[in-house]
């Protein structure tokens, strides 16, 4: 913030100019790709479908209400499946990420050259890929199924829970895990006296978190064929069965708030 | 007992934070270690049971040197020291009984410890030490439910539960107010006493280090600049320890500390 | 007194208290777990022979990943690419752009009950509902194309900026904003000169992470036609040309790496 002499007064700006005009191109640039961006969408837009949405949003919307309550009866499976992958998913996911956890934290790890960068990859591209993507990948390696939507999430939330895990060791208070060691503790016991309940807050913390973002994902693994209420989504948007399908929304509404819910008291009985 | 022979360590940094210490330590002698921060009382002590790598020199014990001991017999050679910390280092989140039960680790299997099953002699022996230390009403309290002093305390079971022969003792009241922090002192110099043990206790009190312990070391920058009586540590010899300073106002609060806790008790 | 006590403990076993004191409630939980964990394993019907018979092409996949073939479909993964960074860049703008006013409504602290409520709302609707189903929706509304898949993330990237950039201004030092009021700033400048410069650091944290979060969801949109490169890679996984599938998921991992070592710089420079 300068303070420039001109014709014998002093003027305060912001900025000099030269930071003003770098600034001005950095926004026109800014602005320059959005447009471009906009076009490319544009281009790709039939403009008649765009224009007669109302329309089309009013039809579905009449079509879709009232829900066809009396569907629940056989929606009673799907929502079990739903649960069941995205818990037992949570659960071997942690089982994995745990390990993944202690190779990748740089106070842990056995060896900061070889193994640790390995942990890395492993934490990213299980986190950058969905678990949608993860699904299809399965159904076509394994077939489709409940348990193809059981190992997308798992795998899925591998990266997940281990990289929120593996910052929370590194983060520890190192004077504990040294006066476990000082007792003549062998690695594995500095381990569990010294880091693990050090860590064990964060770790349930992760666990109900996951969970809860893993039953919204489960319920629309079915899409692409992995079980749970998904299915029968997609069967009912493939028939344009419209009072059915507002109902399936409606469940999984109520499900994400049932879970939202459920991890927020847990977490709060935990911390 | 315990001998340090030419003891260095200079960090990758390249600071030299040990030059070359020679240090005798008999048999049941509990002495003070003092000089300023970054003298390198901590990385000393650290040497000593190598939660620091020395590097180079020796450190005999009972003519053993742990420095070049491998990793398995190390862990034997730490069970025989007990060390005590400034910020207490207990696991916060454990009862103070596992607290104290932890520093049996080097004795019991890794189960055992896991699923805390520990043998009931050594049950018994941390019963008997929380009775000693006043806690005993503490032992199924969470660690961080107990205040600055209860935490040393605590810290000083876990010590002792070792059954170890050196007590290595890193700024034991550098976070305690001072009227615990006299108390501890007591404690650790009292429960030394009575087991006949060495300790080495690093600290900056100097007040505080003369009034307990029979024999003091000073250190700067590395190197042992005083050996001998507390009694022996006039001005000038803090002088040359901590650099200028008037040094007439701390030994005399000494004497008159000394005093008032006597008038207060 | 205290000895007796001391007697009266030795010899006597000792064990660790439990972390639910109620026995009962403890058992009836434990009991009930395992119950669920053996009840949800019995109803996942897991053909094994089938997973057997994918673990060849499992291998194959996992070998595809060594030599991946970039070049045999690259228009169709270029222009997915595309689509799916054009996508992600729009959305990105538009969302963060609307989320800023929503997030100062949607803040007790600075903004009068009716406007809280109504932002509150908006932002509780659009965290409810996933992507991929806002995707589906939009798809049927306004047809194929990457305008559908546009305007999903831009919701999307509302529902969640909104929230975090409120919960910051909730949680923001009152002392400097009621400094700037007390020098008789209006609204508009009270916000710019109390308000802003102390969530902006973070806002534009959050925005690199949703920026990130939008391309990994913008990969996925293309399974239920909001355009991107989720389509190229369906079709990809459908003829089993697991080399293009790779290709295409290296190139979304690589993007994803990129995204986070710039946001990494971004946050660092900011804060």
């Amino acid at each position: 913030m300068p303070v420039l002499e001109r014709e014998g007064a002093q003027i305060w700006r912001r900025r000099t100019s030269g930071e003003s005009l770098i600034r001005w191109v950095g926004w026109l640039l800014g602005v320059a790709v959005f447009v471009y961006c906009w076009q490319i969408i544009s281009e790709s837009t039939t403009w008649f479908f765009v224009w007669d949405a109302p329309r089309i949003a009013n039809d579905i919307w009449t079509r879709a209400t009232p829900p066809k309550w009396e569907y629940i009866t056989q929606l009673g499976r799907p929502i079990w499946d739903t649960l069941n992958i995205a818990t037992l998913g949570t659960m071997i996911s942690l089982c994995l990420a745990v390990p993944v956890a202690f190779l990748a934290a740089r106070n842990t790890t056995p060896s900061a050259l070889f193994v640790r960068p390995i942990a890395l990859l492993i934490i990213v591209s299980t986190r950058s890929i969905n678990s949608l993507i993860w699904a299809l990948l399965l159904i076509a390696i394994i077939g489709p199924g409940v348990f193809a939507g059981v190992v997308a999430i798992a795998i899925r939330s591998i990266g997940f829970c281990a990289k929120l895990l593996y910052e929370a060791i590194e983060e520890i208070d190192h004077t504990q895990v040294e006066a476990i060691t000082a007792t003549g503790a062998s690695r594995w016991q500095v381990m569990a006296y010294g880091i693990v309940p050090q860590i064990l807050p964060a770790f349930a913390g992760i666990a109900v978190f996951r969970w809860d973002i893993n039953i919204r994902e489960s319920t629309v693994l079915g899409l692409v064929g992995a079980g749970g209420i998904g299915l029968q989504l997609s069967a009912s948007l493939n028939v344009l069965a419209w009072p059915q399908v507002s109902l399936i929304l409606v469940v999984i509404l109520f499900a994400v708030v049932i879970s939202e819910w459920v991890s927020a008291k847990v977490r709060g009985a935990i911390i | 007992m315990l001998r340090l022979q030419k003891l260095t360590k200079t960090y990758k940094t390249g600071d030299q934070a040990l030059k070359s210490i020679d240090l005798d330590v008999p048999k049941g002698q509990v002495l003070a270690l003092i000089g300023p921060s970054g003298a390198g009382k901590s990385t000393m002590i650290r040497c000593i049971n190598r939660l620091v790598e020395p590097t180079s020199g020796a450190v005999m014990l009972d003519d053993v040197d742990l420095v070049k001991l491998s990793s398995g017999a190390l862990r034997k050679a730490r069970r025989e020291m007990g060390m005590i910390f400034q910020e207490y280092a207990l696991i916060e989140r454990l009862t103070v009984m596992e607290n104290v039960l932890s520093g049996r680790l080097g004795y019991v299997g890794f189960w055992r410890s896991f699923l805390r099953r520990y043998p009931q002699s050594d049950v018994d022996e941390a019963f008997r030490l929380l009775d000693r230390v006043g806690l005993l009403h503490m032992a199924d309290k969470r660690a961080d439910e107990l205040s600055g002093g209860q935490r040393q305390r605590v810290g000083i079971c876990r010590a002792l539960i070792q059954n170890p022969k050196l007590m290595l003792v890193d700024e034991p009241t550098a976070s305690l107010d001072p009227k615990t922090s006299r108390q501890i002192m007591r404690l650790i110099t009292e429960l030394c006493q009575e087991r006949g043990l060495a300790a080495i206790i690093n600290i900056h009190d100097v007040a505080l280090a003369q009034m307990f312990v029979p024999r003091v070391v000073g250190l700067r920058f590395g190197e042992i600049v005083y050996d001998g009586l507390p009694t022996g540590l006039t001005p000038d010899k803090l002088t040359e320890i901590y650099g200028e300073e008037d040094w007439e106002a701390t030994i005399e609060k000494v004497e008159d500390d000394e005093t008032g806790i006597e008038a207060a008790e | 007194m205290s000895h007796r006590e001391l007697d009266d403990m030795l010899g006597r076993g000792w064990r660790k208290p439990a972390f639910i004191k109620n026995t009962a409630l403890r058992w009836t939980l434990i009991v009930g777990f395992v119950a669920y964990l053996i009840a949800a394993f019995m109803t996942i019907e897991v053909d094994w022979g089938r997973v057997y018979d994918g673990l060849d092409r499992g291998w194959a996949f996992v070998l595809a990943f060594t030599n991946p073939d970039f070049l045999s479909r690259w228009s169709d993964i270029w222009s997915g690419l595309v689509e799916s960074i054009v996508m992600t860049v729009a959305a990105s703008v538009v969302g963060i752009l609307i989320s800023i006013p929503i997030g100062l409504g949607a803040a007790r602290n600075i903004a009068p009950l009716p406007v809280y409520v109504i932002c509150r709302g908006i932002v509780a609707i659009s965290r409810a509902l996933q992507e991929i189903i806002v995707a589906i929706l939009l798809v049927a509304i306004f047809g194929f194309g990457p305008l559908a898949g546009f305007l999903t993330l831009s919701f999307a990237t509302i529902g969640f900026l909104s929230k975090l950039l409120a919960e910051d201004i909730e949680a923001m030092d009152k002392v400097q904003a009621e400094a700037i009021k007390a020098s008789g700033a209006r609204w508009t400048q009270w916000i710019n000169y109390g308000v802003q410069p102390q969530v902006m650091p973070r806002l534009v944290g959050l925005s690199m992470y949703r920026i990130d979060i939008n391309f990994r969801e913008s990969a996925i949109l293309g399974l239920v036609g909001a355009g991107g490169i989720g389509a190229t890679l369906n079709t990809a996984f459908d003829r089993y040309e697991y080399d293009t599938a790779a290709a295409i998921l290296l190139l979304i991992i690589g993007i994803v790496m990129a995204l986070e070592y710039l946001s990494g710089v971004i946050r660092a420079r900011v804060q």
